[in-house]
């Protein structure tokens, strides 16, 4: 029953870009067609599960105080694997994911479950964990990648949409990040997440531009 | 009973209110409208209806939504609406209109709460997402009463729009006489073309008080100056593309430019520059509408150092941090 929540989570409850708010860098860059959101889930999924099964393996191995560059090591070494491959058999996607597939070590999502989540945990949760989470990314890239390529693009998976004038607006960044607002607004309405009922001045970036300082502490 | 009602300052007031304001500068853009429709036939009536109409139809509904008083009645949907539409080339679908509407009212005014709380102005937002997104209908440009050289009458085209012969707009071409451009006889959006009925409403604005002159001033200024150091020709340069409209009813919006004089100025001078980079140093032939939404940006910050300082104060040497948390 644990080991079927460490999956679940991943998927809507702590979805690692939509909750969590981490990887937004891919999320953001190359999710302008369906193919490339569904592609870069996929790899990243495939890092994140064997580099939690790695560093669970080597939790006792590794001493505290170089913990992260032997992740980044381990995340790399599965990077340049997953980036040979996808060089090798699936050229057109390599192409145009480009840099952001290399990329993948430095996501904040990897390192992340590994620092939280495998160097705490046997191997077990650990592989479920990061496949939960792999897939939660894969949902999401994949949901925000088929929206703005129907709507901008006019196409699905590459396939064309007949009656859809395009908007390449959804195709630009500023689409992209009004896409993101939209589902993560989704997301927590779905969730019913509440607001946090203080918000003070010290988090806030507009405190010294604001006109009302101390007014949002009740 | 309570014949004194005792209250703290303001005691003077006076009859000014939002619907006020907006009602005249709606009555300020009639002469840029009746040009519009001079120049552009039926169609460009119709389809400021279309904008106007569908803008505070999604006024009411957003304010019903959100479960918050309506706010129809300040007229500022309306005005809006006008506005937008005169930032369309007339060829445009009606069906794209109203998206513009909806990303004017919706997105940029409502979902920040309102008018007062939008950060930028909903009609530029709103055209510039048009312009970003179906970039090929907004950049058709109609040639000024077509009915006249075409074998369509003016009413067929307000269905079919793909009937209209275009031309390029001034500002790429380069080739209208100044006469054509000053009255208006050119390819451009709706509004823009007439630098003469933009100048009437511009200056009822300015004689009505409801605009200070500085950001026109500044803003056309400042451009004219850089063009003539630059070498270009200054009368062709201020009276085509949207300078005229975008300065007199643009730059001059309440909520999201600077509150004092200063403030308009720097605004003014901010979106001069800006509007001169665009049109000569970048890939989109036209800046005004970028240049203000930059500045937009910009106001609350214009806002902060231009602060104007209370009689009889000194500067504080230092801020005492009082809120420790």
């Amino acid at each position: 029953m644990s080991n079927f929540k460490e999956l679940t989570k991943g998927l809507i409850k702590e979805n690692p870009t939509l909750v969590g708010l981490l990887g937004m860098c891919p999320t953001l860059a190359i999710t302008t067609t369906a193919i490339n959101g569904i592609g870069m889930g996929l790899a990243t999924t495939f890092v994140l599960v064997c580099s939690n099964i790695a560093i669970s393996l080597l939790k006792n191995v590794i001493p505290k105080s170089v913990k992260l560059p032997c992740y980044i090591v381990i995340i790399a070494g599965f990077v340049t694997f997953i980036e040979m491959i996808m060089k090798g058999y699936l050229p057109e996607l390599y192409s145009s994911l480009g840099t952001f597939l290399s990329l993948i070590t430095v996501n904040c999502i990897i390192l992340g479950r590994a620092e939280m989540f495998a160097c705490k945990n046997k191997l077990i949760p650990s592989v479920l964990d990061g496949l939960g989470m792999g897939l939660g990314f894969t949902l999401s890239l994949t949901l925000m990648a088929s929206i703005r390529e129907i709507i901008g693009g006019g196409t699905w998976f590459g396939i064309k949409i007949p009656y859809v004038q395009s908007m390449t607006l959804f195709i630009l960044p500023a689409g992209g990040f009004f896409v993101l607002g939209c589902i993560i607004a989704l997301v927590n309405k779905l969730a019913d997440k509440k607001p946090p009922e203080k918000i003070g001045c010290s988090a806030c970036a507009n405190a010294s531009a604001c006109q009302n300082k101390g007014g949002c502490d009740k | 009973m309570n014949k004194l009602i005792i209250s703290s300052s303001p005691h003077q007031h006076s009859d000014i209110s939002t619907s006020k304001i907006m009602l005249t500068v709606i009555i300020s853009l009639i002469p840029a409208v009746a040009a519009s429709g001079t120049f552009f036939g039926v169609r460009a009536i119709v389809l400021i209806a279309v904008c106007c109409a569908s803008c505070v139809l999604f006024e009411y509904l957003s304010r019903k939504v959100m479960n918050r008083p309506q706010t129809i009645g300040d007229l500022s949907a309306a005005l809006t609406g006008i506005l937008l539409a005169l930032n369309l080339p007339v060829t445009l679908p009606f069906w794209m209109a109203i998206t513009g509407s909806f990303i004017a009212i919706v997105i940029v005014k409502q979902l920040f709460g309102g008018l007062g709380q939008n950060f930028a102005n909903p009609a530029i937002v709103a055209r510039i997402v048009l312009m970003l997104s179906f970039t090929g209908p907004m950049t058709t440009w109609a040639i000024p009463k077509y009915w006249a050289s075409s074998a369509f009458s003016e009413t067929s085209v307000i269905v079919n729009s793909n009937t209209v012969f275009t031309g390029a707009t001034p500002l790429v071409s380069g080739a209208a006489s100044l006469n054509d451009l000053f009255i208006g006889n050119t390819g451009g959006c709706l509004g823009e073309t007439s630098a003469l009925a933009l100048l009437i409403g511009g200056l009822i604005l300015i004689f009505t008080r409801v605009i200070s002159p500085s950001t026109p001033v500044a803003y056309i200024g400042t451009f004219a100056l850089l063009t003539w150091i630059s070498g270009g020709d200054v009368p062709y340069q201020i009276l085509s593309g949207g300078l005229f409209l975008g300065a007199f009813f643009m730059a001059t919006d309440y909520v999201t430019t600077p509150i004092n004089v200063k403030g308009k100025i720097i605004f003014g001078i901010g979106c001069g520059v800006t509007t001169f980079i665009i049109r000569n140093y970048a890939n989109y032939p036209e800046g005004v509408s970028f240049s203000i939404l930059l500045m937009n940006i910009l106001t609350p910050y214009i806002d902060m150092i231009t602060r104007t300082k209370p009689l009889g104060t000194r500067k504080k040497s230092k801020e005492v941090k009082t809120d420790v948390q």
